[in-house]
């Protein structure tokens, strides 16, 4: 069978399953909707998180980041699982205690103010939007490269089915599809990793085949077959980094502390029964994702040396175009790879100084990935299902966050309290049935500054939610003067520096002109800093909160005593 | 003891545990994987470099044991203060 059949049979096979899920699992109250009923399994939910947390950048696009990174790439690695080990020990439990449906919902009560209750939904609802707008776009390239549908139909079709498990089912419905798409985004994701790891290194695993010597007899380790073949070309050696440690330690800290503060993920944790799940499935969730990141730089390594191999051919003169593999001419269609023959010897050839001839898109390193290593059409196929599940189940979370935020955090806590529930459910459906339009329109029509405000949206993350959650709960002294004047500064400085660099004066991003040499990526470290140290000093000169709020403090540092999630 | 006094016994027990924690967090990440990476890289480990491999690999695994080593020591914690749920 073809790769195209192949394709349609486990993407519709993926689907079918997803809306049956969707239809057994609708619900008819706000705690179904908000938090699945607070009675999720905790590695049920720890699956789900991973699903969650890893999206299409993960999926599709960390591998290939990796791989013309070098070493470098671990920021991505390390930034993207350290902050579990921060929302195990030092936010899931106590927020989970405290019992309520969203963040804003801490921020407002632990703060005892509204204005840092809006600030916290605006920060929210803008950091969804951002990350939501990339996953739509990852539906429709999927379905343009592996489907040959218009992207704006592969859009379409991935809004539909989201609406079924998201509107119906709302945070139940996406929890169980989520345990679902997992199962299918792993499987997919490490199939071709261990076909590859095998061909190339003789060893099933790919953790161990990374560090093993190549299979083809020579003795040489994958790693310094890597190195030697970088340095040839004209690139830095693979296992050394170019960025600057300064720059690396901020940018690993901001995409940490961002994780441990991003809405979507904190809201999983509202979802299991008890304060100690909610511990362990913080440790489940990082077990499941570590066998993807653990597997991403093995990919990202076995890629290149197939990728350079294959161009520059095996005694590295350059490839004859006329006897190229087919999957160049097939992804030279989608233009993530190009080939201009400079030379005019009519070879391809890739390297670092004037010799190149290739201009290659980072993401075609894990979608090409089996086509370059020739496995077989299942395999190819499996990709595209398994991409479209890291999108759609990333897309939900985000998509449950937006709703919340309006129906809940921003309609029943502020502009019309008296609501019913029904009404309030209601109005959690219409919010989310308009952000699934708002998403799809973004990755029809994407706007150019996408991939520039993903770093946007961990900076803000990083120097709003999280310096002030955790200070909420391990300081009784914070109060509301200090939360607000901290968000205010952080959020404040980040932003100004991010814009600063990426939009009004994006040719001067160079690491000479950055502020102690961190990058705007980074840049979130000093934004959170300067959030605790702003709070701090203003909740001393300001009167201490009341007493029913330090209560609140005691109380939700004890497990004993956690009911369900309430809504009052 | 009263339950207030527990609970705050509790609590300090609880930071110091994390406090243990968060060091090695810190030690196998910021220290092996970045600061101290290209000292470590002159040791190998079958192919890997020292440091290339907490920054890609090592460091990850430590984070899931930090976690369920968490989860085990303060479930003991909270018995021994008499704060665990039901």
């Amino acid at each position: 069978m073809s790769v195209l059949t192949w394709t349609w049979i486990l993407v519709g096979l993926s689907f079918a399953l997803y809306i049956g899920i969707a239809i057994w699992s609708r619900v008819g109250s706000t705690k179904d909707y908000y938090v699945a009923g607070g009675g999720v399994h905790p590695v049920a939910n720890g699956m789900a998180t991973a699903a969650d947390w890893m999206s299409a950048a993960s999926f599709i696009s960390m591998a290939g980041l990796i791989s013309f990174m070098g070493r470098d790439g671990a920021v991505y690695l390390m930034g993207w699982t350290g902050g579990y080990v921060l929302l195990a020990l030092l936010l899931a439990p106590y927020l989970r205690k405290f019992g309520k449906f969203t963040v804003p919902d801490f921020v407002g009560d632990r703060y005892y103010s509204d204005a840092a209750r809006l600030v916290a939904v605006v920060c929210a609802l803008f950091v969804s939007f951002t990350y939501v707008a990339g996953q739509m776009r990852g539906v429709g390239v999927v379905f343009s490269r592996f489907l040959e549908v218009d992207v704006t139909w592969g859009v379409i079709i991935g809004m539909a089915i989201v609406f079924c498990y998201a509107v119906l089912g709302g945070m139940k419905g996406i929890t169980y599809t989520q345990v679902a798409q997992y199962c299918v985004l792993i499987f997919a994701y490490m199939v071709p990793a261990i076909f590859i790891s095998l061909l190339l290194t003789g060893n099933p695993l790919p953790q161990l085949g990374f560090g093993s010597t190549l299979a083809d007899g020579s003795g040489v380790y994958l790693m310094d077959k890597l190195d030697g073949l970088s340095t040839e070309l004209g690139f830095a050696a693979y296992t050394a980094g170019s960025k600057s440690t300064i720059d690396v330690f901020c940018i690993t800290l901001a995409l940490m502390v961002g994780t441990a503060g991003l809405p979507h993920v904190i809201v999983r944790f509202f979802t299991v029964p008890k304060v100690r799940d909610a511990r362990k499935s913080a440790g489940w969730a990082l077990l499941f994702i570590a066998i993807l990141y653990t597997t991403a730089p093995a990919v990202a390594s076995f890629a290149r040396v197939n990728m350079i191999e294959t161009i520059n051919g095996k005694d590295g003169s350059g490839q004859l175009y006329a006897e190229a593999p087919s999957w160049i001419s097939n992804w030279e269609k989608t233009g993530l790879i190009k080939w201009e023959d400079k030379n005019g010897d009519g070879r391809m050839f890739y390297a670092k100084d004037d010799r190149n001839e290739m201009t290659i898109d980072r993401d075609i390193m894990v979608l090409a990935n089996p086509e370059i290593a020739k496995l077989p059409n299942w395999v190819v196929a499996l990709v595209a299902a398994g991409g479209l599940a890291a999108a759609l189940s990333t897309a939900a979370g985000l998509l449950l966050v937006i709703s919340s935020s309006i129906s809940h955090d921003l309609l029943k806590k502020v502009v019309m309290p008296n609501i019913s529930e029904k009404q309030e459910l209601l109005y959690a459906r219409l919010a989310a049935a308009v952000a699934i339009f708002i998403a799809g329109l973004l990755g029809i029509y994407p706007p150019g500054f996408v991939a520039q405000v993903v770093a946007f949206a961990f900076g803000l993350a990083a120097a709003s939610f999280f310096p002030v959650i955790i200070m909420g709960i391990f300081s009784k002294r914070m109060n509301k003067e200090g939360a607000i004047a901290g968000m205010i500064i952080g959020l404040g400085f980040t932003t100004a520096y991010i814009v600063y660099f990426k939009f009004i004066s994006p040719e001067s991003n160079v690491a000479a002109n950055w502020w102690l040499g961190i990058s705007p990526e980074g840049i979130g470290v000093l934004g959170m800093v300067f959030n605790f140290i702003a709070a701090v000093v203003v909740s001393k000169l300001t009167a201490p909160p009341p007493a029913d709020i330090q209560d609140l403090v005691e109380h939700i540092r004890v497990p004993r005593g956690a009911g369900g999630a309430v809504s009052h | 003891m009263s339950s207030k006094s527990n609970a705050e016994a509790y609590w300090s027990a609880n930071i110091r545990l994390m406090t243990i924690l968060l060091v090695i967090w810190f030690a196998v990440s910021f220290g092996a994987g970045v600061l101290f990476a290209d000292a470590l890289d002159s040791i190998r480990i079958f192919g890997f470099k020292l440091g290339f491999f907490f920054a890609q690999q090592g460091s990850i695994y430590v984070f899931v044991a930090l976690i369920f080593i968490y989860v085990w020591r303060v479930n003991k914690i909270e018995r021994e203060y008499d704060v665990h749920e039901d």
